[in-house]
């Protein structure tokens, strides 16, 4: 709670308190811990003196911005037109396999989530996935599973 | 200076309106009725809807009659067959995602959706319907506030009135694409965040997603247990609106019939609010006065000023919810609907001979919150819950017509007696600035011996709707033992809707507004614009309502709570003085911190 209080003063310093920060703030708080607790935006909608139900509103909004709890690293598979086509259901098959949860789900050691999203911008190089801020294209099963493996030993170190 | 006129043409019939107006209220000069849902006068254009479209000559598309202004030379058609068929594709989009199971909905022929649908003969589902199951189950978590979002159109117009005439924001739109929809912080129940129950947002839904919790089925099982004494309490605004469901026109003043209706519903005594709005003008008046001896004579640093008044249960939580640091102002005296059921489950019970555990005290009120206030744990000061039941003017009305009561051919009669006297005073608690004139009636003559000076005691700097409103009485000719208030000048203000009262609370806050005594009424107009009263609501029924109850006010031969005998009566025999230990222990009340966000 005592960090959880720090961060959101030091990014109300950082961004200032005008309702043009929401969004900003919103984002550096997903940065750092993956998602929004009701802690989180109760706090920031009392320091932008906005509405608690406003800041969640927004929040839900945006498909970045979580607010349910999220895996250290979240991955996302585009599921638009042109990766369906070029096989997104097999990368997420081989995911689901290799991580052992179901779209929407997070691992039982908090490390991986594992969600779909829209059109990244990468068509022409399908299927795309997202892991944080990092867009891996082109992906073969295979490939997606031993980019995932890399992560895991990220971690481990 | 004066706007720049328009020309135009709706219909072909030519029309001169001022720059700025929408086609809508064009249209409305003509009398030419548009459809509309998610517009309301009281609130600012979404123009979300588009039940409204018009063709406008040379334009691509059709416009939101709503949302757009009149410009010269404009043509416009209301009622083209292009706009007739898109209107009809909008209701019947609408409906495609619509819980429409009418008759078991509490807006059944009251319900603006209904009504569309059947003006234009939406017959056959054309669409398929995409009502999401999981959207079936209500929140009922609130005892005040129903909502279930299976009969929600995403007009919202209840999130814009939540934020611009409450400042409470409670609802916002969650969620975007199929899962938008009208929902709370979090969507955690009603009864976990900042609500405070007002109601405002049920009067202003359109159709049967935001209700009130009904409770009219509880009422008649009381009524019809033999064991049960059951008195019922009629509050100030109620006499004034209750007509409009019944046949009346708005603001008709109908208490006696309203009496009447009432006996032969079986309630075994008929009382009113109004006589406890008496007692409070004794208790709050009293309070005041001391709290001003603490201040300026004894110097007292505890004490608070200004004093702000406590019967609006809405603001109470606004303020237990948004400022908790200052509950010291806010008067201790609880709302005359609490003051009458501590009263009559201990005095009146007294007096009758009744076990107070075989008595029912119902409340008939204009508002939601009082529901809730009811429930409040703290409300027990009988030993058992003070008030059992609160039902709105609405449900009222309902019971009446369920028991093929005529109304309009009812004779009047009197309330019952004990606590059914009341003076004009504790009618006028129903609009905004009336408990500030009660008071000022009472407290002055108290502290001078004589009667306000104001003609007619009309205090007329606190009536009428601008949304605050301050006025200075200098007090002159003090009795002795008020002395120390000779050639003070009483500063006193008044707000209603909780964003003018936020505003007010704020200033008082920094420091940048200083005042003795503060009157808040959580709705536009005071009570008479509750959220408990009659569909549909606008300024200009708010207008004929205040008209009703300050012709009531001008009519009744006693015009002050302290000449209201029965309230004498009650002191004389069972509380002593006002603020006296007993009247501490039934009338007076606290009030808790709530987080603003989290409860
Ligand atoms: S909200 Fe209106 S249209 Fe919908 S079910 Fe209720 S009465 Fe019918
Ligand atoms: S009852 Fe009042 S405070 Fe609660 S959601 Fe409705 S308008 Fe807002
Ligand atoms: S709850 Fe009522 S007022 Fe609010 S958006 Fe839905 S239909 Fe409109
Ligand atoms: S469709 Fe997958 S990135 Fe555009
Ligand atoms: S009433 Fe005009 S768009 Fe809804």
């Amino acid at each position: 709670m005592q960090e959880q209080n720090e961060l959101i003063k030091i990014l109300v310093e950082k961004h200032g308190r005008t309702r043009n920060a929401l969004m900003p703030i919103l984002q550096d708080i997903v940065a750092e811990k993956q998602f929004l607790e009701p802690s989180d935006i109760a706090l920031v909608a009392e320091e932008l003196d906005l509405s608690a139900a406003d800041v969640y509103g927004t929040a839900t909004f945006y498909t970045f911005l979580d607010t349910v709890p999220r895996g250290k690293n979240v991955i996302r598979v585009c599921k638009t037109i042109s990766c369906y086509m070029s096989g997104k259901d097999e990368i997420i098959n081989a995911l689901e396999k290799v991580l052992n949860i179901k779209v929407g789900d997070t691992t039982v050691d908090k490390q991986f989530t594992l969600l779909t999203a829209n059109c990244m911008g990468w068509c022409h190089k399908g299927p795309v996935m997202l892991i944080n801020d990092d867009v891996y294209h082109s992906l073969t099963p295979e490939a997606a599973i031993e980019i995932v493996q890399q992560y895991k030993e990220k971690s481990k170190n | 200076m004066a706007k720049a006129l328009i020309n135009l043409k709706i219909n072909d019939i030519p029309i001169t309106v001022e720059e700025g107006t929408t086609i809508l209220d064009a249209a409305k000069k003509l009398n030419i009725k548009i459809p509309t849902l998610c517009d309301h006068p009281d609130l600012s254009v979404a123009g979300n809807c588009r039940v409204c479209v018009v063709e406008v000559k040379g334009a691509r598309y059709l416009q939101a009659a709503c949302a757009t202004p009149v410009a010269e030379g404009m043509e416009i058609y209301t009622n083209s067959q292009t706009v007739r068929q898109s209107r009809k594709h909008v209701i019947e989009l609408l409906l495609s995602e619509h819980n429409a199971d009418c008759t078991s909905c509490s807006r059944n022929s009251k319900c603006e959706l209904q009504d569309l649908a059947a003006e234009y003969h939406i017959f056959d589902r054309v669409l398929l319907d995409i009502l999401d199951p999981e959207n079936l189950i209500a929140d009922i978590s609130s005892p005040a506030i129903k909502k279930d979002i299976s009969k929600c159109i995403h007009c919202q117009r209840c999130v814009r009135t939540c934020e611009e005439l409450q400042y409470v924001s409670a609802l916002a739109v969650i969620g975007k694409g199929a899962e938008q929809h009208i929902g709370t912080f979090f969507d955690y129940p009603l009864n976990e965040v900042v609500c405070t129950n007002c109601g405002q947002c049920v009067l202003h839904c359109p159709t049967g997603a935001l209700t009130e919790r009904n409770y009219v089925e509880e009422v008649w099982d009381a009524i019809n247990d033999p064991t049960k004494h059951v008195v019922v309490q009629t509050a100030p605004a109620v006499r004034v609106a209750i007509g409009e469901e019944l046949g009346f026109a708005y603001g008709t003043r109908v208490t006696g019939k309203m009496v009447t209706a009432l006996k032969r519903l079986g309630f075994d005594s008929v009382l009113d609010t109004d006589f406890t709005a008496d007692l409070t003008i004794l208790e709050e008046g009293t309070e005041l006065l001391t709290r001003l001896k603490r201040a300026l004579v004894d110097k007292d640093p505890e004490v608070k000023i200004p004093m702000f008044t406590s019967c609006s249960p809405g603001w109470i939580k606004f303020m237990e919810h948004l400022y908790p640091e200052m509950l010291g102002h806010l008067s201790t005296c609880k709302s005359p609907q609490q003051m009458f059921g501590a009263v009559a489950k201990t005095y009146y019970a007294q007096k009758k001979g009744i076990n107070s555990k075989d008595m029912i005290v119902v409340s008939v009120m204009p508002c939601t919150a009082k529901k809730y206030e009811a429930q409040r744990p703290e409300m027990r000061s009988s030993g058992y819950q003070d008030v059992d039941y609160v039902l709105t003017t609405r449900e009222l009305a309902t019971m009446i017509k369920q028991a093929g009561i005529d109304f309009m051919s009812l004779p009047e009669s009197d309330y019952d007696p004990l606590m059914g006297e009341s003076s004009g005073a504790g009618v006028i608690f129903g609009a905004t600035g009336g408990v500030m004139e009660a008071a000022l009636r009472t407290a002055y003559e108290i502290v001078t011996g004589r009667e306000v000076p104001f003609k007619n005691l009309e205090i007329t700097p606190v009536r009428g709707f601008d949304g605050i409103k301050e006025a200075t009485i200098k007090i002159e000719g003090t009795k002795p033992e008020w002395s120390f208030l000779e050639g003070v000048e009483l500063k006193v203000a008044v707000a209603h809707e909780l964003a003018n009262a936020n505003k007010l609370v704020r200033a008082i806050k920094e420091g940048k507004l200083h005042y003795h005594f503060i009157e808040i009424m959580t709705c536009p107009g005071g009570c008479l614009g509750g959220g408990g009263q009659p569909y549909p609501v606008s300024w200009e029924i708010r207008q004929m309502r205040a008209q009703g109850i300050y012709s009531e006010d001008e009519n009744l031969p006693l015009r002050k709570s302290h000449d209201n005998p029965e309230v004498m009566q009650l002191y004389e025999e069972y509380l002593g003085q006002p603020n006296s230990h007993k009247a501490h222990e039934l009338l007076h009340t606290h009030y808790f911190p709530r987080k603003k966000y989290l409860n």
